[in-house]
């Protein structure tokens, strides 16, 4: 669904990503990880068409991105910002009814369909009872699920999520990760930005890590969630276990390569604990 | 269908205030006319296309009430075209203002945030100062002057096939300075001329006409429509760039769009009446807080609002024993309101 061949993005004379290959089927939920600034906003931007490869392209259903109409994309590319500069305030449903701006032609107003696609982005993202207050009142958090909204309203085959779960509560970064597995499942293909490693690896079919503006590795969590992979990109100490209760690889950083400010793991495993999910 | 709705009842409440507004101001002035006479005298004056004659339309005046024949005149050759121009210009500076509120995401912005208005001075005061070198008149010195600003400013915040929304206010705003060094240059060597330059740049409506009227309306309706046919890009602007662009929004071309139509909507209205202040900036903002920020809503609203808020304050401006520029008038309107607006109200950051 998603094909990026050999893609390189350069912004102000830098070089923030190069030789990116990589390809998402139909389906799949595929994690983005990897330190701050390591290029994975720019790599969902250039699935976007926000921001144009230098060298390479990206395909999206089979057919290029470059030089596509922003309508055209937006009809098969939603995206979830990681924040957003709401200027004035409208109501979360208007945020939401925008998801359909690409379906619709300048002249329409919303359709029975258009009405039925917000309902059910409402109603799949819980907002529904936030529909009628105004989105700068809301929560960051809330906020996000809104975005998420929008962006399922959308209807579209590609979901890209930027930090879908960063201001979000437990419970809620819990809900959108398993929303956007059921969505994959349903046949659509997830791309998300996610700092969380332990959420990464839970949630995500498989995941992509990117680090300096390369891919490093791409593989199931467990094939690319090494300790000593994770040092050389994030230069932290870690120990990767498994989760006793998810069975997911879990991570837990210990401190910087092997200084004395190091914590040292007493049970690598550690003890089950009964009130973790 | 809700918002339809919502759109068509404060639409035309506004409109038929508006209409009642210019009749009432029509009954203001030296001479006391009725209200009816008025309603009659504006019926007479009245004419419709009836069928091609020689290759021009021919015009019919399908009433002919029996009114006085100096009220006639007071009515249809004197009120009527100030009222209509003082609408009109109101119609095109309110939905400019909008259109840059909404651009700029800041209600801070109004119609000459890019440095149309400033233009337009430099044009008027230019030709007022100087005739033989001006060789339009006065009306197309300054709408030639408030576009060359406008282009300027917008080339000026361009690179590579985009326009910054930051880069453009900074730009307009240096330019802004920049032209309005010139006008004091100007006035400086205006001899004469002076005081006629100093009122034109005061905002006035007192040198109406029917054919001003016209040539306003002739910009500033394609202008709204362009922008109100736009009315969904610009809200899903406000969410941002990026946002709008993943909405499917073709960003710069609509920017650019915005741009020009507001430009022209604002330069012919400059143009006819002067730089009359704080009808773009102020319409809008109090529109917006009574139906929203929607700008399916807000642009028709809005624009029928600036055009009757201009009737009333050009009214009350030559009410009085000695007529004012309403310039003078919306400003001393306006900046109170704003002041209570700013403190009274989050104002959003840009």
């Amino acid at each position: 669904m998603i094909r990026i061949e050999d893609v390189a993005v350069e912004l102000g004379g830098r070089e923030v990503l190069r030789d990116v290959s990589l390809s998402v089927p139909a389906g799949e939920f595929l994690g983005l990880v990897g330190p701050n600034g390591a290029g994975k906003t720019t790599l969902l931007r250039t699935v976007n068409g926000l921001v144009e490869p230098t060298r390479g392209g990206v395909e999206v259903a089979g057919e290029p991105v470059a030089g596509r109409s922003a309508r055209d994309l937006a009809r098969r590319v939603a995206t979830v910002p990681q924040e957003t500069t709401l200027g004035f305030d409208f109501s979360a449903h208007d945020v939401v009814a925008m998801g359909r701006t690409p379906h619709r032609s300048r002249f329409d107003g919303a359709d029975a369909e258009d009405r039925s696609a917000v309902e059910r982005a409402l109603a799949r993202t819980e907002t529904a009872d936030l529909a009628d207050r105004r989105v700068g009142e809301l929560s960051g958090g809330e906020r996000q699920r809104v975005l998420l909204a929008r962006a399922l309203a959308q209807e579209t085959p590609v979901l890209l999520l930027d930090e879908p779960t960063a201001s979000l509560d437990i419970n809620h970064q819990v809900a959108t990760l398993s929303l956007v597995r059921e969505l994959a499942a349903e046949g659509r293909t997830a791309v998300a930005a996610i700092h969380d490693l332990d959420l990464a690896a839970r949630f995500c079919d498989r995941l992509a890590l990117v680090a300096d503006g390369s891919l490093v590795a791409v593989g199931s969590p467990g094939e690319v969630l090494t300790a000593e992979r994770l040092e050389r990109t994030y230069g932290v100490r870690t120990v990767v276990s498994e989760h006793p209760v998810t069975g997911t690889p879990t991570v837990t950083a210990l401190g910087h390569g092997g200084g004395e400010s190091a914590v040292p793991a007493r049970e690598p495993l550690g003890p089950p604990a009964a009130d973790d999910d | 269908m809700h918002r339809r709705a919502r759109t068509a009842a404060w639409s035309s409440g506004l409109a038929t205030a508006l209409v009642l507004a210019m009749l009432a101001a029509a009954t203001v002035g030296p001479v006391r006319i009725g209200l009816l006479e008025v309603g009659r005298a504006t019926l007479n004056a009245l004419a419709v296309p009836a069928g091609l004659e020689g290759g021009a339309l021919r015009w019919v005046h399908p009433f002919a009430f029996d009114v006085e024949r100096t009220h006639q005149v007071i009515v249809g050759e004197l009120r009527l075209p100030r009222i209509a121009l003082g609408a009109a210009v109101g119609f095109a500076l309110a939905t400019a203002g909008t259109v840059m509120q909404g651009f700029f995401r800041n209600p801070m912005a109004d119609p000459s945030i890019i440095g149309v208005s400033t233009g337009a001075a430099v044009g008027a005061v230019a030709s007022i100062v100087f005739p033989p070198a001006v060789p339009f008149s006065l009306q197309w010195a300054a709408f030639a002057g408030a576009l060359l600003a406008g282009f300027g400013v917008y080339l000026i915040a361009s690179e590579g096939g985009r326009t910054p929304v930051a880069t453009l206010l900074l730009a307009g705003v240096a330019v802004q300075t920049f032209l309005g060094a010139v006008v004091s240059f100007l006035l400086l060597y205006a001899g004469d001329s002076l005081e006629r330059a100093v009122y034109w740049l005061m905002g006035h409506l007192h040198t109406s006409s029917w054919p001003k009227v016209w040539t306003v309306l002739a910009v500033a309706v394609p202008a709204y429509v362009l922008v109100a046919v736009h009315a969904r890009d610009l809200n899903a602007l406000l969410l941002g760039e990026t946002d709008a662009h993943t909405l499917g929004v073709e960003v710069e071309r609509t920017k650019r769009l915005l741009l020009a139509a507001s430009s022209l909507a604002t330069a012919a209205a400059v143009a006819a009446a002067g730089v009359i202040g704080f009808v773009g900036l102020v319409v809008p903002h109090v529109m917006r807080l009574l139906v929203g920020p929607d700008h399916r809503i807000l642009l028709p609203t809005s624009a029928l609002a600036g055009a009757g808020f201009l009737v009333v304050t050009d009214t009350a401006a030559r009410a009085g024993p000695a007529e004012l520029p309403v310039g003078i008038v919306t400003a001393a309107l306006g900046a109170p309101f704003f002041l209570y607006l700013l403190r009274d109200r989050e104002v959003h950051e840009l």
